[in-house]
């Protein structure tokens, strides 16, 4: 087998030049820009270094070429690790492969140093060293590609959580600012807990205020009045508030019908709710008879 | 085959639905419910559907027919107690009930009936 007896003669490289290669690739990373940033210190670098050499050194000698072997496996975890923890510290995606990378060269020069390999032995352990790393480098990549994936849709459920909020006005008043663009899948979170919100504080009147609704097409009206019937059906009315007038003027000239009760501003459609409600908003006189201030009064508990 | 039980509470009608809704059993209540208000000379019709974890297209329909049928014969009818999946199934089924009344509970609904009901004896008196 001339292949495993490579990796042996490249296993036993690595071991008996760890002394070498590893300043070396220490120093190159530095002047790639490792430390630079202040993310890593220095020590932490040459610990990471030590350890990956390490262990690609007992994955060439067990597992010889094939990096998806079990062999592998401590260095592919170890790599996973440092390209996720990398891809958190807010790492770019050069900083992060240059890692492997780099370490072609040292590799390569202690290779060229070795004086017993013969040209064409020296050859093959050149390529093989080259698919080794070039593999664990995509490996390297792909996981920090994986990592932030998975901040970007953490990120975005929290986005979507955030941006949903019920509030509740008054007794059986409720208030949804909608911030942000209204598409499918957001709607369906807003109706679930609008809808919700209704049952649990036996709500009579929803106000869905659009104000931070940056532009709204024929598709958002569509949501919208879906959530509309949808609260309807539970018994609570709705009423739309904070129509900005170029979105207004947008909405009739695609023809969309909003058979719903708009209003203005949020505190328009609350008096109008206020009002549903049997309750009203009076000034009252302040102790000291100086000023009126305005407070809400509620008619049935007779404040 | 069993059958929906229609209480009458004055000028009112109460309906609450207990069980799985299957087609027979929504027509039936359809032809009683038309019955039982020519009867007794409702004013109002309250169908409590509360308990209802699915509803169909159809039982959508059934419940828009049964107040168009009830309009008619001058009862107004009132929904109540939909869950939010139900409504939200409703509506992306595109069945908006736009003939129904609807509340959020049996109370509610009895009160949009009763006012409904002082209405009509207001009228009596003038």
């Amino acid at each position: 087998m001339a292949a495993n007896e490579t990796t042996n003669a490249l296993a036993e490289l690595v071991r008996d030049n760890e002394k070498e290669i590893l300043p070396e690739w220490l120093e190159l990373q530095k002047r790639a820009g490792s430390l630079q940033t202040g993310r890593i210190t220095e020590a932490e670098l040459s610990q990471q270094s030590a350890e990956f050499l390490h262990l690609l050194r007992s994955g060439l000698a067990q597992g010889g070429g094939e990096v998806a072997s079990s062999a592998y496996a401590p260095a592919r975890e170890f790599l996973s690790n440092l390209s996720r923890s990398r891809a958190l510290q807010g790492f770019s995606p050069t900083e992060t492969a240059t890692f492997v990378f780099s370490l072609k060269q040292p590799l390569f020069n202690s290779l060229n140093r070795d004086r017993r390999l013969a040209p064409a032995e020296l050859a093959r352990a050149t390529w093989a060293f080259s698919i080794l790393l070039d593999e664990l480098g995509l490996l390297t990549f792909e996981s920090f590609q994986k990592s932030r994936e998975e901040v970007i849709l953490r990120q975005q459920r929290e986005i979507t959580e955030l941006s949903t909020p019920v509030v509740k006005l008054w007794d059986g008043i409720l208030a949804l600012p909608v911030i942000g663009t209204l598409d499918s899948e957001r709607t369906q979170v807003v109706m679930e807990n609008l809808l919700q919100h209704v049952v649990d504080d036996s709500a009579e009147i929803a106000i869905i205020d659009i104000t931070g609704v940056p532009t709204v097409d024929t598709l958002t009206a569509q949501h919208l009045l879906k959530t509309v019937s949808a609260a309807r059906l539970m018994g609570a009315d709705c009423i739309i508030s904070g129509i900005r007038p170029q979105i207004a003027q947008t909405i009739v000239h695609l023809g969309v019908e909003l058979n719903v009760i708009s209003k203005a501003t949020l505190a328009d459609a609350f008096a109008v709710a206020l009002r549903r409600t049997n309750r009203a908003v009076t000034k009252v006189k302040s102790a000291n008879g100086e000023d009126a201030k305005a407070k809400v009064a509620s008619a049935e508990k007779g404040e | 085959m069993d059958r929906i039980p229609i209480l009458k509470l004055g000028h009112a009608l109460l309906v609450t639905i207990q069980v799985d809704m299957h087609d027979r059993l929504a027509t039936a209540l359809e032809e009683d419910l038309t019955s039982k208000i020519v009867a007794v000379g409702a004013k109002g019709v309250l169908i409590d559907i509360s308990a209802l974890e699915i509803v169909d297209s159809f039982m959508g329909r059934m419940l828009d027919n049964i107040a168009a049928v009830s309009r008619i014969l001058d009862a107004e009818t009132v929904v109540v107690g939909m869950r939010p999946a139900v409504a939200i199934t409703l509506v992306e089924l595109g069945l908006s009930l736009s003939g129904v009344k609807t509340a959020l509970n049996v109370e509610r609904g009895m009160a949009l009936i009763q006012s409904r009901l002082e209405e009509f004896n207001a009228d009596d008196e003038d």
